[in-house]
């Protein structure tokens, strides 16, 4: 085997091995996103290399003042085109990544649940779509913290 | 064992929209109990929905989802007689699952 | 000169006016007319919603999780015992028909000579059919008063009259208890359910006190579960520095007892959801 040929072997074998492993890379970055305790490293797991845009076209619902944190009720829904996943993060929590929402085109990009506050913070939800990630963010007022005791 | 997940659905101009609510104690880990003692972490990590056998939703939660999470979303061209499933499966392994077949 | 004296004497009446006459139709009368002048704009039937009849913004995410609420769980469960048959193979339908009973209770039961409350006829069914009762704090008693509080909703509070010596002993210590300043704070309930209410006493709106007895079992976010009228009455207790009374006791049914009869006419709206 001559070089080109060894070279061109290479790549397509590095290539399926990536193409191979990367849906389980991703998991495992999923998981450590929302082990994460800083807002940056929670933030790796969702944003990756894609450029993070502020957007006004997001609804984002979400209470001024907290009745109580820990059942925040939260939506997220938008216009935008080609959502690919939709994320909540409570900047202030232990943990800050709250939810991703991976949606194919089969469903509206409108989602909606049931958070806990510790305390509170802004929170922030990220829309992502095949060359941008749109942000958007509220800051919720919280005086029983939602995490217990 | 477990409670069931409760779905309700209807559909407007094709459009399900699509509520559920799971039973579970989505403990954080950092709670302690009477007794002074922490409640081990205890929460879902992945919900998947369904609509009849497409995958539509993959959903990653932390345990930062309200107790007894509650989750709505909207599924396209929906029509009478599909079924919407969902799945989840939380950090200890536990999985349930629960349907519903649209009107 | 004499102007202001009478509107002095005449706000100070309408402050204390529940409290001057002794028969109950009157007492009632007389702190529904406060309440309505209090709140002009809010219908007295909409105090069956507390707080959330205050705050707007409150309200809106009280909807936003009634829509689908996390008590409909322990709904399920209340309705699971509901139909458990017990030693004798009967069920709470023995006791208690189709479960759409709220309205029935509270009530003064004169065999008994004292307040007969929900809770108490649940223990009362158990151990009539060969059942050990449960505690009044359980998971149990909270998830079967939550079923008969959602099959009975729409039912309107009609407690009757307290008349006889006994009924009126009862309804009258309740009153005194709702009046008398007590704990570290020395507050009564009355302090701040009637004179400040609809103001804010640490960030929380203070409620009405009709349409308090109606909702019961609530779902405080707070708790995390269901919890009966009686365990609110022990926080509130403990929150002005008071010793709390037991669950069932006979000082808290007589409350129970007053508290209702000030609710007649009101829905019962049970379960529900609270911060």
């Amino acid at each position: 085997m001559n070089r080109r040929q060894w070279l061109r072997a290479a790549v397509r074998y590095s290539a399926a091995t990536a193409v191979l492993l990367s849906p389980l890379r991703v998991l495992a970055n999923i998981r450590q996103a929302f082990d994460a305790t800083s807002v940056d490293d929670a933030l790796k797991g969702v944003i990756g290399d894609k450029p993070v845009q502020e957007s006004d076209l997001i609804k984002f619902k979400i209470p001024d003042i907290a009745e109580n944190g820990a059942v925040v009720p939260v939506s997220v829904s938008t216009q935008i085109d080609g959502v690919s996943a939709i994320s909540i993060v409570i900047e202030n929590n232990p943990n800050p990544l709250t939810t991703r929402f991976e949606i194919s085109p089969a469903v509206v990009a409108d989602v909606s649940t049931r958070v806990k506050m510790g305390q509170t913070s802004v929170v922030r939800v990220y829309v992502e779509t095949p060359n941008t990630i749109f942000t958007t963010a509220k800051e919720v007022k919280v005086t029983i913290g939602g995490c217990g005791g | 064992m477990a409670a069931q997940i409760k779905i309700r659905g209807k559909i407007k101009d094709g459009v399900a929209e699509v509520k559920s609510l799971m039973p579970h104690p989505m403990e954080t880990g950092t709670r302690r109990n009477a007794e002074g003692n922490i409640v081990p972490a205890h929460y879902i990590q992945t919900v998947t929905c369904f609509k009849n056998d497409e995958q539509v939703i993959q959903a990653h939660w932390g345990p930062a989802v309200s107790k007894n999470p509650f989750f709505a979303f909207k599924v396209n061209n929906a029509a009478s007689g599909d079924t919407i499933r969902i799945d989840w499966v939380d950090n200890t392994g536990e999985t349930s699952s629960g349907e519903l077949v649209l009107k | 000169m004499q102007h202001l004296a009478r509107i002095a004497i005449a706000a100070c009446t309408l402050i204390w006016m529940p409290f001057l006459y002794a028969d109950p139709a009157s007492d009632r009368t007389a702190l529904r007319d406060f309440y309505a002048k209090r709140f002009p704009d809010i219908p007295l039937s909409a105090h069956k919603d507390g707080a959330y009849a205050l705050n707007a913004g409150a309200r809106e995410q009280w909807l936003e999780l009634e829509d689908f609420p996390p008590y409909e769980i322990e709904v399920d469960e209340g309705a699971e015992l509901f139909t458990t048959a017990f030693a004798d193979g009967t069920d709470f339908s023995a006791c208690f028909r189709d479960a759409r009973v709220r309205q029935d209770f509270p009530r003064f039961d004169a065999e008994q000579a004292t307040v007969v409350t929900l809770e108490m006829a649940v223990n009362a069914c158990l151990h009539d059919h060969g059942e050990a009762p449960w505690d009044y704090g359980s998971a149990e008693m909270n998830a079967l008063t939550a079923y008969i509080a959602f099959k009975s909703r729409g039912q309107i509070v009609d407690l009757p009259t307290p008349q006889t010596a006994a009924e009126m002993d009862a309804y009258n210590a309740g009153k005194r208890f709702y009046q008398s300043r007590r704990g570290q704070l020395n507050f009564a309930c009355s302090n701040c359910h009637v004179q400040i209410v609809g103001n804010q006493l640490r960030a929380e709106t203070l409620s009405a006190s009709i349409g308090h007895v109606t909702h019961w079992p609530t779902y405080r976010f707070k708790w995390q579960e269901l919890g009966g009228l009686h365990l609110r009455f022990q926080e509130c207790n403990s929150q002005v520095g008071a010793e709390p009374f037991q669950l069932q006791s006979e000082v808290y049914r007589n409350l129970e007892y007053f508290l209702t009869f000030m609710s007649n006419g009101m829905q019962w709206n049970g379960p529900t959801t609270r911060k």
